[in-house]
């Protein structure tokens, strides 16, 4: 007899084995699959109304017909204003968090403010921007105060990400940097970012794409139903991509379904476009790194 | 600094840029910390904002005993009654099933990832739990309503498809990706001596996982789950659009319910600044906030306690 022949207990084994992988495997597909017929649904129902024309006019006839200009608009000037006031604070949260804090009660505490800013319901915040930019600071609803509560609510996504990247430079290279006798600000303007701006960017992107598909926070901070103009600055209030999807879908009625579906895949096309191209940079980030 | 020297010295404009670069320097250092705190800053604005608004009626005027012991939500009657009852049961129904639908797959779909899977299948796997996590909220509710809700109704013959398992299932769909990141992370940080200090002993993949790999990352997994029921509790939009939107004690899952967060973001449009019913809403938003607070701190919690181990 062989001394590697099968006993019985090892084909028992491998029948568990085999059994477990394809049943993990098996859990794996069922959560991506029912997405996938919904994405397919959506395009198979929505990409009939897409055409230029649908993305470059106004809505008329009481949103029945007519493009989703105005809200793609929109949505630019909330992404933009947002991201004018998160990324600086973002990124200068990681540099502290990455190149200064010590690692004591404070970094801890900042931390844990991180998680649960994070882990907050969007329609709290919702309700802090109203109470706070609305009313307190006096923007009014305007997209100012819209902007800034996405801001609030998405700075998690900055800070995690310009962190991690920060942190994937490898301490070599700033001490180097520190015997050359320059100062620790210099270090990170002249080495630290050059070498982590690509990942930086990548969660500037997914910040991009989670600000694109908030709703709670903008519905009384500053989005609304139908305006028909667009913003000339901040303080106007506008139209955006995610509350129309929610008004087109429930507040209007005998708007036809393929509108609906057309402004649905719109704004998940946005937003898995973005990711796809945030997870294409940093895996070429990953392949080129020399360290 | 040795007076104003002679520019074109070159030894005291040397000491001029030092001197300029050492005050850029404690100048960046104030600016950067303040952007660290800038997160404890605004998590304290968030609570002390939404209590300025809400804090005054709780704490006065609203009836506790009534608040959380009563389901009549009733705050545009000429009687108002603020009981959140119902509001409580359906968002806890709702995030009740979601849970049930999201962890066993999540973790399966974690263990698989992270234990199974191998090259280009795994990275394969692993950007579509990414892209999945990304769909946003109101699109989840834009298919609970017009797909999911049809499907229901003729699947289980009833007249509503809007109800708890439209929005459980929406919301489990919802969670399962991020609790899958997690989960697969908290896999991923147990050191892979461990795997083959087991597997040196002759034990199965099989057997690596289940008694050494998840043993060891029970903290981690139990953070995931923490973290996804945080995230059902607070969920608004997809719950609003999918749930039906009805006051209701829910008995079965075709019962259609009301949450917390889908009533702060329908009736808050239609108050008076600083009304009763408005400041109810506020206080609805503390609860939120305390809530979904302590779920976070839990989480937190539990993770360190696995990071202290050696």
């Amino acid at each position: 007899m062989s001394l590697f022949a099968r006993t019985p207990l090892d084909a028992r084994y491998r029948r568990t084995e085999k059994l477990v992988r394809i049943l993990c495997g098996f859990m794996t597909v069922l959560l991506i699959l029912p997405v996938a017929i919904i994405l397919a649904t959506l395009i198979w129902r929505g990409g009939p109304a897409l055409s230029i024309e649908f993305f470059f006019t106004a809505p008329t006839d009481e949103m029945k017909s007519g493009g989703i200009f105005p809200a793609l608009v929109g949505t630019l000037w909330l992404v933009s204003v947002a991201l004018l006031a998160s990324v600086p604070l973002g990124v200068a949260a990681a540099l502290y968090l990455s190149e200064y804090a010590p690692d004591n009660w404070l970094s801890r505490l900042i931390n844990l403010a991180i998680i649960n800013l994070a882990g907050v319901p969007s329609i709290v915040h919702a309700l802090f921007g109203f109470g706070a930019f609305v009313l307190f600071f006096g923007f009014g609803t305007s997209i100012l105060a819209a902007s800034l509560t996405l801001a609030v609510m998405t700075l998690p996504v900055v800070i995690v990400s310009a962190r991690e990247s920060l942190q994937a430079v490898p301490r070599a290279f700033r001490e180097a940097c520190w015997n050359m006798g320059a100062t620790r600000w210099q270090t990170i303007r002249r080495v630290v970012l050059p070498n982590s701006i690509s990942g930086i960017l990548t969660g500037v992107i997914l910040e991009v794409s989670r600000t694109v598909g908030e709703t709670a926070p903008i519905m009384f901070t500053g989005a609304a139903l139908f305006l028909p103009f667009l913003p000339q600055s901040v303080f106007d209030q506008t139209m955006a991509m995610s509350l129309h999807l929610f008004n087109v879908t429930t507040q209007v009625s005998g708007v036809p379904e393929q509108v609906s579906y057309g402004v649905a895949l719109t704004l998940i096309g946005i937003v898995l476009v973005l990711n796809s191209a945030s997870i294409a940079l940093r895996m070429r980030i990953r392949g080129r790194k020399k360290w | 600094m040795t007076g104003d020297g002679d520019p074109r010295d070159p030894a005291s404009s040397a000491v001029d840029r030092l001197e300029l670069s050492w005050w850029v320097d404690q100048g960046m250092r104030v600016l950067v910390f303040l952007g660290g705190v800038s997160a404890i800053v605004l998590i304290i604005a968030i609570f002390v904002f939404t209590a300025s608004q809400g804090l005054g009626f709780a704490l006065e005027r609203l009836d506790w005993g009534q608040f959380l012991g009563s389901p009549k939500w009733r705050p545009t009657s000429s009687s108002p009654s603020y009981g959140a009852l119902a509001l409580i049961a359906g968002t806890a129904s709702v995030t009740g099933l979601a849970m049930l639908v999201a962890i066993p797959f999540s973790l399966g779909a974690a263990i698989y990832i992270g234990e199974f899977a191998t090259g280009r299948r795994r990275e394969i796997l692993k950007v579509a739990v990414e892209l999945l996590a990304a769909v946003p909220s109101v699109v989840w509710g834009f298919i609970g309503l017009r797909i999911m809700n049809p499907l229901i109704c003729e699947l289980f013959n009833v007249p509503v498809g809007l109800n708890v398992l439209n929005a459980g299932l929406i919301l489990g769909l919802m969670a399962a990706p991020i609790m899958t990141t997690i989960a697969e992370d908290a896999l991923k940080a147990v050191p892979d001596t461990y795997r083959e200090a087991a597997e040196a002993l002759g034990a199965t993949r099989c057997q690596v996982v289940f008694r050494v790999v998840l043993p060891s990352a029970k903290n981690g997994l139990v953070a995931a789950v923490l973290l996804g029921v945080g995230r059902g509790f607070g969920e608004t939009m997809a719950v609003l659009m999918a749930s039906g939107h009805s006051i209701n004690l829910p008995t079965s899952p075709f019962d259609s319910v009301r949450a917390l967060t889908a009533t702060i973001a329908t009736e808050l449009g239609e108050t008076v600044r600083g009304s009763d019913h408005y400041q109810a809403l506020f206080t609805l938003g503390i609860l939120l906030f305390v809530v979904t607070f302590c779920i976070n701190l839990a989480a937190d919690v539990i993770v360190r306690g696995i990071r202290r181990k050696p």
